[in-house]
């Protein structure tokens, strides 16, 4: 110890090591398992097809609706991007300010209301919005609560 | 430092297998609550609060009673005490740790968690409490762990240090009065509505706790080649004997206040856990040992032939903190909740998952506390080599 | 930014002067004109019950109209009878949003060893007081519990942690927790308005969702008038007018809530 400033010892020749790995067994074990859990991912779903998601819009409620009027609040390619930070803000603004309705960027007031609004259009949950979320794997935790309103839902949800 | 937790004796890893496996099977269970819900604890719509609160607020006493040798030590240069700090700090940092646990195993929704800082609400308590129990557990790991580090180096700790040791002063008993707020604020509570509340929950914190403390220090002793000292133990001994006495005495203004009003609201919770209240009662037998027991160790501390027994002692410290644990532990929320708003006596009791889940949260608690000691005591032995 | 009566009287109280007199001697005549403004200007909603009318058969219509409309869960005869509970489940998870129980419970402490003989087993329809000075909405550490500017002692369902501290703050026991999946014990799911999740705090909302589309609460329309609902800050509302004309009793006005479900006894 005398000869060291600390016990790296900077000031003080490198002590002489024997260069080898030392418990070499228990180190492979362990970077064995490690590759094993964090790899598993990959290794399950190697070789498997996902076919690319295609949500459908042909319920019986949109066929109803005249040509012109078959659209959604928002336009399709923004609500595929941002339903969901709209779904938020929805739910903030009818449960925290309690009012109800949304104007959307054409200027129309829309009832912000999941089930009583989205899905009485949009009446295959499975078809529609489990398509992509099951593709991307992300599990919305809407249904926990609010009803899809579709039959067979619980086959649908693909759990 | 830390690489002394995993040299030791065989007994050291079987104690930290044994600790381990229990905390694993109180996991194994939370899972199950997690997919269940609560329903599979005892607790209902009528006492919705149980096991795990209670064990909360026990803990947050036995953290907050760390002061006890941190205060003789820095404020009043109690040179003696120099050397059981640390154990009060670390048995410190594993009681918060246990309660902040308890905390979650509570929650019904433990996956939003986060909310509770992401829409911060300073007129709830919880908001307080969260507050001051996280700086209470950084304000113990950081001071006990740096005043160790620079024992073992042989350095003074360093200096901006000082401060936060005089800060985790004040702030040991903030935890525990912010924990009894929780319950002495609330309307239509008899029970617990009283500004006695707090203190109480202090004297009984430094009854038990410091009680604990001996406990662990005469463990040390006998297992390790550390010895916290005879004077230490019995400066301890006093500090508990005085707060028994006074947890003692702050029951009986309580009994006197509720029973000389006569106000029923604040009498029939009493009635509930002393006598039993529309044919129920329980917890009867428990709270008439927890407050019989108390008096007779109350008494027994008083006696110095008995305290300076380090024999005696450790059997009066056992019954201190049994008797305060049923009293804070059982008798506090199930009292508190029965008779409900409606005066409809529905009982508590806690299930068998629910006590699994506990074990598992007190497993990993002692877990925490041993690694933590084991560190503690091996830096002191080799000081003294 | 004006100051308003309420936080004028807050910061009134907090030099110690506190109250209506020191009110009257900061600003003498303005008590009187300030209250008449934010009557005229907001909506406070109270609800009161007609006890001579609400027999057992009307408080059951009531609850049956609540429950079925707000998918609360029936623990005490489930749906499918394979999921029928031990007595002590029933009553450990039972879910109340609005519910009857006796006079000794809903009026703890009016209780009188010779009473008025009606009062004997008459069974009080209880639920939320929508209270205007509510502890739970005080406790709750994440505003998931709050009073909207109506009166209304609102739920956020989605924001609720499950701590309970609710539960242990409501004098009138008017709170619930899921402590399992209720689904399957609703016996009816009405898909307009949603179920609740595991691990959160519900209680009676008086139909939010209802008044919103101008409807009145459905229990009041289930009570061929045994209730009467109404906006507390207009002069002529049903609510008022019941006030005006009856004594009227509320659950442990003492300790300061403010409950407003007002009971003609």
């Amino acid at each position: 110890m005398a000869d060291y400033k600390n016990e790296f010892g900077w000031f003080a020749p490198k002590p002489t090591v024997e260069k080898k790995i030392y418990n070499l067994t228990a180190v492979a074990v362990g970077l064995g398992i490690f590759l094993v859990v964090f790899g598993a991912p990959v290794l399950l779903n190697m070789g498997k097809v996902h076919p690319v998601p295609q949500p459908s819009v042909d319920t019986p409620a949109i066929q109803k609706l005249a040509e012109k009027e078959r659209q959604c609040v928002e336009p399709t390619e923004w609500m595929r991007a941002n339903h969901m930070q709209l779904l938020w803000d929805w739910r903030e603004q009818v449960v925290r300010t309690g009012e109800r309705y949304y104007t959307t960027s054409r200027g129309k007031k829309v009832l912000a209301s999941l089930s009583n609004n989205c899905m009485e259009c949009h009446t295959n949950k499975s078809q529609f919005c489990d398509q992509c979320h099951n593709y991307v794997a992300v599990a919305p935790n809407c249904w926990g609560c609010h009803l899809p309103k579709e039959q067979n839902v619980a086959k649908a949800e693909g759990k | 430092m830390l690489e002394y937790a995993f040299v030791g004796t065989r007994r050291y890893y079987t104690l930290l297998a044994v600790l381990a496996t229990l905390a694993a099977v109180g996991f194994l269970v939370y899972l199950k609550q997690l997919s269940f819900g609560l329903g599979i604890t005892g607790m209902s719509r009528d006492v919705s609060w149980g096991f795990y609160i209670a064990q909360f607020t026990y803990l947050v006493g036995v953290a907050a009673s760390a002061v006890m040798v941190v205060l003789p030590y820095y404020l009043h240069d109690y040179k003696a005490f120099g050397r059981v700090t640390i154990l009060g700090e670390f048995l410190a940092v594993a009681a918060v740790t246990m309660c902040l646990l308890f905390i979650i195993v509570d929650l019904g929704r433990p996956d939003r968690l986060f909310n509770l800082i992401k829409y911060p609400t300073p007129n709830s308590v919880l908001f307080w409490d969260m507050i001051v129990l996280n700086g209470y557990l950084f304000l113990n790991i950081i001071c006990g762990w740096l005043v160790l580090e620079a024992e073992r180096n042989q350095v003074p700790p360093p200096k901006w240090l000082k401060p936060l040791i005089l800060l985790s002063i004040p702030w040991a008993p903030s935890i525990h009065t912010v924990t009894a707020f929780l319950y002495a604020g609330l309307p239509g509570r008899g029970y617990w509505l009283t500004a006695i509340m707090a203190p109480r929950f202090l004297s009984s914190a430094f009854a038990s706790g410091p009680a604990l403390l001996i406990l662990l220090a005469l463990l040390v002793r006998r297992f390790t080649q550390f010895d916290p000292g005879r004077e230490q133990i019995q400066t301890l001994a006093k500090i508990v004997t005085y707060a028994i006495l006074v947890n003692v005495f702050f029951f009986f203004c309580e009994l006197f206040t509720v029973f000389y009003s006569r106000i029923p609201e604040h009498m029939d919770h009493f009635y509930y856990l002393f006598y039993g209240l529309q044919g129920k009662g329980w917890l009867v037998p428990w709270m008439w040992f927890s407050i019989v027991g108390m008096c007779i160790a109350a008494l027994l501390m008083v006696s110095p032939k008995i305290r300076q027994n380090e024999t005696t002692l450790a059997l009066t410290c056992g019954l201190i903190i049994i008797t305060t644990y049923i009293d804070k532990g059982l008798g506090l929320i199930s009292g508190g909740f029965v008779p409900n708003p409606l005066h409809q006596v529905n009982e508590y009791m806690p299930t068998v998952p629910e006590i699994l889940i506990t074990l598992g949260v007190w497993a990993t608690g002692f877990l925490i506390l041993t690694i933590l000691y084991k560190v503690a005591v091996s830096v002191k032995e080799e000081i003294r080599a | 930014m004006g100051i308003n009566r309420r936080d004028f009287l807050k910061l009134a109280g907090l030099l110690g002067l506190g109250g209506k007199a020191a009110f009257e001697l900061v600003l003498p005549g303005e008590v009187e004109a300030a209250v008449a403004k934010t009557q005229a200007a907001g909506t406070r909603w109270a609800l009161v019950v007609d006890m001579r009318k609400l027999t057992d058969k009307v408080a059951a219509r009531c609850i049956e109209a609540c429950h079925t409309l707000h998918n609360v869960p029936n623990y005490l005869e489930p749906p499918d009878p394979k999921l029928a509970l031990s007595e002590d489940l029933k009553n450990r998870w039972q879910i109340k949003w609005i519910w009857t129980d006796v006079y000794e419970h809903a009026f703890v402490g009016f209780e009188q060893d010779h009473q008025w003989e009606k009062l004997q087993g008459m069974n009080f329809l209880l639920l939320c007081n929508h209270c205007d000075n509510p502890p739970c909405v005080r406790v709750c550490p994440t505003q998931a519990t709050y009073r909207r500017p109506d009166g209304i002692v609102m739920m956020d369902m989605h924001r609720c942690i499950g701590c309970r501290f609710c539960m242990a703050g409501c004098p009138y026991a008017a709170r619930s927790f899921n402590w399992r999946d209720p689904r399957p014990y609703i016996p009816k799911i009405n898909p307009d308005y949603p179920t609740r999740e595991i691990g959160v705090v519900e209680k009676c909302l008086l139909c939010e969702e209802r008044l919103a589309q101008g409807q009145q609460p459905a229990c009041v329309e289930a009570s061929g008038g045994a209730l009467i609902f109404g906006n507390l800050n207009e002069e002529n509302s049903p609510v008022r007018a019941a006030l005006r004309a009856h004594y009227t009793i509320r659950r442990k006005p003492y300790l300061g809530t403010n409950p407003q479900v007002y009971y003609i006894v």
